[in-house]
C-alpha cells in the first residue's frame, strides 16, 4: 500500500471491543461482540441489512447513546482505556474517533471553507484564521477535493455534488486529527464514479488511520479492506459477530458456514 | 394500480368499468366541492379586504399618519400616537417573549422527553387557546391593579404571553424538522452539545424560528381585547411604557363605537393600516425567509 508523504504519522492506536451489547430502549440490537480492530488498516463490516452494523459502528464513538434511547454495555478500549468508563467524556472520545455518515451531511448554513474546519474550530478551539485556512487546504487536499473547490470555498457545502459533499465530510472528519475513522456505507448514495473516488481515498488513508467501514457491497469490502468482520442477526433480530479475519481469508476460505452462505449470495 | 387487475379473468372486466365510472363521478364531485369551498373562503377574504380598502382609503392621508387625535367633535387629526404605541408595545413584547420562547423550544426539541417536557407542551397548547381577554385580565390583575396605574408595559406582557406558545411551537418544530444527521454530524466532530446547538443547529433552524417570531408578531398586532384594561389608550403622544399609551387597534375600537362620521372613517383607515401591516409581515415571511438551503 502506497504511503502518503502528505500525512502526519498518527500514533499506533489500538481499538478493541469487548463483550459489547447495544440496546434501543429495552430491545437488544447487537450482543456480545468481541473484536480487535487492526491498527492503521481498513476493517470492513459486512452483513445483511438490519444485522446491526450501523449500531456497532455508532458504539465506537459513543454517538449511539446521543440519539435518545441508545444504551450500551461492555467495553470499548482505545489504547487500553475504556471509552465507556464513567470518568470519560464522550465529547473527548469523539475528537479522537471521526465519523462519516451514510448520507453526506454538510452543515446547511456553512460555506465549504467553514464547514471543513468546523470541528477544528468549535470542538478543537482553534481560532486563528491563518491556522484554520491552512488546515482547510491540508485536509481538502487529503480528501482529493482541493482542486475542485479551491475557487469556491465561500460557496455553501450543500451546493456540491453528492460525491464532493461526502469527500468534504471526510475532510472535515480528518481536520481534527483523529486516530480512528468510522465510515457507515459512505458510498451507498453515490454514483459509480464518485464511489471509486471515495474508495481510492479510503485506500490512500488506510496506512495512516485505523478505519472501520461498514459496506453494503461485498465487492467494495473485498477491494478496499485488509480485514473483514461478518455480522448476522438470527430470528430474534439480535446481531452477532459471526466471523472476523483477513479479508482474503474471509472471502476465499470462510471458517463459518453462515459466512460462506452470505458471500456466495445464498441469502442477504 | 389497475394493471394487474385488468389482466384478470374476463368476468372481472364489466364490473370494473362501471366501478371506474362511479369512482370518476365521486372524484369529480370531490374536486368540485373542494374548489367551491376554496372559492368561498377566498372570496370572503377578498370581500372583507376590498370593503376595508374602499371604506378606509378616503381617510388615509398624511395627517392621518403624522398627527395625534383631535379633541372629540373636531374633524381631522390622525393616529400617529397609536401607530407608534403599537410598535413600542409589540417590540417590547417580542423582546420579552423571544428569549423565553426560543429557549423553551430548544429545550423541548433537544431534550424534550419525559413528563416535564410533555407538561410544557400541554401548557403551551392550552395557552394558545386561552382567549386574549382572559390574558388581558390576568395582566390587569398582576401588573395594573397593584399599581393602580394603566401602562403600556402591562399590555406588552399580555402580548408576550400571547406570543409565547406560537414561538415555542414553531421553534421546536424548526429544530425537530432538521435531519438528525446534522446534529449527529456536529457531535461526531467532538463538539459539545452546546457548541453543536449554537454553531450548527440553531443557524440551520434560524429562518424557520424567525418565521415563527414574525407570525407571533402578526398575531398580536391588531389584538384589542387585552389592551382595554392594560394600555388603556391615550389621546396624546406618550412614549413612556410605564404610562397608559395609545394603540392603533384600540383607537379603531374607540372610533368605531363613537357617534362621529369622521371618526368612523378613521376607524376604517386604522383597520386598513392594521390589515396592511399583517399582510406585509406575512408576505415578508414567505418571500424573504425561504430557507437558503432549500434547493
Ligand atoms: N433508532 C432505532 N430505534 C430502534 N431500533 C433501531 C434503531 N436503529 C436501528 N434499530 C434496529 O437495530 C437493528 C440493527 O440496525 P442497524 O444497526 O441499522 O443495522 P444495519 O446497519 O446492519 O442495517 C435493526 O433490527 C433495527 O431495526
Ligand atoms: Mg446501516
Amino acid at each position: 500500500m502506497a504511503v502518503r508523504a502528505d500525512l502526519v504519522e498518527a500514533p499506533k492506536t489500538v481499538l478493541v471491543m469487548e463483550e459489547l451489547t447495544a440496546y434501543y430502549g429495552k430491545r437488544m440490537a447487537i450482543e456480545g461482540v468481541n473484536l480487535a480492530f487492526p491498527s492503521k488498516a481498513i476493517t470492513a463490516l459486512i452483513g445483511p441489512s438490519g444485522c446491526g452494523k450501523t449500531t456497532l459502528l455508532r458504539c465506537l464513538n459513543r454517538i449511539h447513546e446521543a440519539a435518545g434511547n441508545g444504551r450500551v454495555s461492555g467495553r470499548v478500549l482505545l489504547d487500553g482505556r475504556d471509552i465507556y468508563a464513567s470518568e470519560v467524556n464522550p465529547v473527548a472520545v469523539r475528537r479522537r474517533i471521526g465519523m462519516v455518515f451514510q448520507r453526506a451531511n454538510p452543515f446547511p448554513t456553512m460555506s465549504i471553507g467553514e464547514d471543513v474546519v468546523s470541528g477544528l474550530r468549535y470542538a478543537g478551539g482553534v481560532r486563528s484564521k491563518a491556522r484554520l485556512r491552512e488546515a482547510a487546504e491540508r485536509v481538502l487536499r487529503l480528501a482529493f477535493l482541493w482542486d475542485e473547490v479551491k475557487d469556491k470555498l465561500n460557496h455553501p457545502g450543500t451546493s456540491l455534488s453528492g460525491g464532493q459533499q461526502q469527500r468534504l465530510c471526510i475532510a472535515r472528519a480528518l481536520a481534527t486529527d483523529p486516530e480512528v475513522l468510522l465510515m457507515d456505507e459512505a458510498t451507498s448514495a453515490l454514483d459509480p464514479i464518485a464511489t471509486a473516488q471515495i474508495e481510492e481515498l479510503m485506500i490512500s488513508l488506510s496506512g495512516h488511520y485505523t478505519i472501520v467501514a461498514v459496506s453494503h457491497n461485498m465487492q467494495q469490502a473485498a477491494r478496499v479492506s485488509t480485514h473483514t468482520a461478518f455480522m448476522l442477526a438470527g430470528a430474534e433480530r439480535i446481531g452477532r459477530l459471526i466471523e472476523f479475519g483477513e479479508t482474503n481469508q474471509v472471502f476465499t476460505r470462510p471458517r463459518e458456514r453462515q459466512t460462506e452462505d452470505y458471500i456466495t449470495g445464498r441469502f442477504g | 394500480m389497475t394493471g394487474a387487475a385488468s389482466l384478470g379473468p374476463e368476468g372481472a372486466v364489466a364490473p370494473r368499468r362501471s366501478n371506474r365510472a362511479v369512482r370518476r363521478f365521486w372524484s369529480a364531485v370531490g374536486v368540485f366541492a373542494a374548489a367551491l369551498c376554496s372559492g368561498i373562503a377566498a372570496s370572503t377574504l377578498i370581500v372583507i379586504i376590498g370593503y376595508v380598502i374602499t371604506q378606509g382609503i378616503a381617510a388615509i392621508n398624511l395627517p392621518f399618519f403624522l398627527e395625534v387625535p383631535r379633541p372629540v367633535g373636531m374633524t381631522g387629526g390622525g393616529v400617529a400616537n397609536g401607530i407608534v404605541g403599537s410598535a413600542i408595545m409589540v417590540a417590547i413584547a417580542a423582546l420579552l417573549a423571544t428569549p423565553v420562547g426560543v429557549l423553551t423550544g430548544i429545550y423541548l426539541a433537544l431534550f424534550g422527553r419525559g413528563a416535564a417536557a410533555e407538561g410544557i407542551r400541554f401548557l403551551a397548547d392550552v395557552l394558545s387557546g386561552v382567549p386574549s381577554i382572559a390574558i388581558g385580565l390576568f395582566a390587569y390583575t398582576v401588573f395594573v391593579a397593584p399599581f393602580k396605574h394603566f401602562s403600556a408595559l402591562s399590555a406588552s406582557i399580555a402580548f408576550a404571553i400571547l406570543m409565547l406558545p406560537i414561538i415555542i411551537r414553531t421553534a421546536e418544530e424548526a429544530l425537530r424538522s432538521l435531519p438528525s444527521t446534522i446534529r449527529e454530524g456536529a457531535l461526531a466532530l467532538g463538539m459539545s452539545l452546546y457548541s453543536a446547538t449554537v454553531k450548527v443547529i440553531l443557524p440551520a433552524a434560524r429562518p424557520a424560528i424567525v418565521t415563527g417570531l414574525l407570525l407571533a408578531v402578526a398575531r398580536v398586532t391588531g389584538e384589542t381585547a387585552p389592551l382595554l384594561f392594560t394600555a388603556f389608550g391615550s389621546q396624546f403622544w406618550e412614549l413612556n411604557p410605564t404610562n397608559p399609551m395609545a394603540e392603533l387597534s384600540l383607537q379603531v375600537f374607540t372610533y368605531a363605537i363613537s357617534p362621529y362620521d369622521d371618526w368612523h372613517r378613521q376607524a376604517w383607515a386604522g383597520a386598513l393600516v392594521l390589515i396592511s401591516v399583517v399582510f406585509l409581515i406575512n408576505v415578508f415571511t414567505r418571500v424573504a425567509l425561504r430557507t437558503p438551503t432549500g434547493r
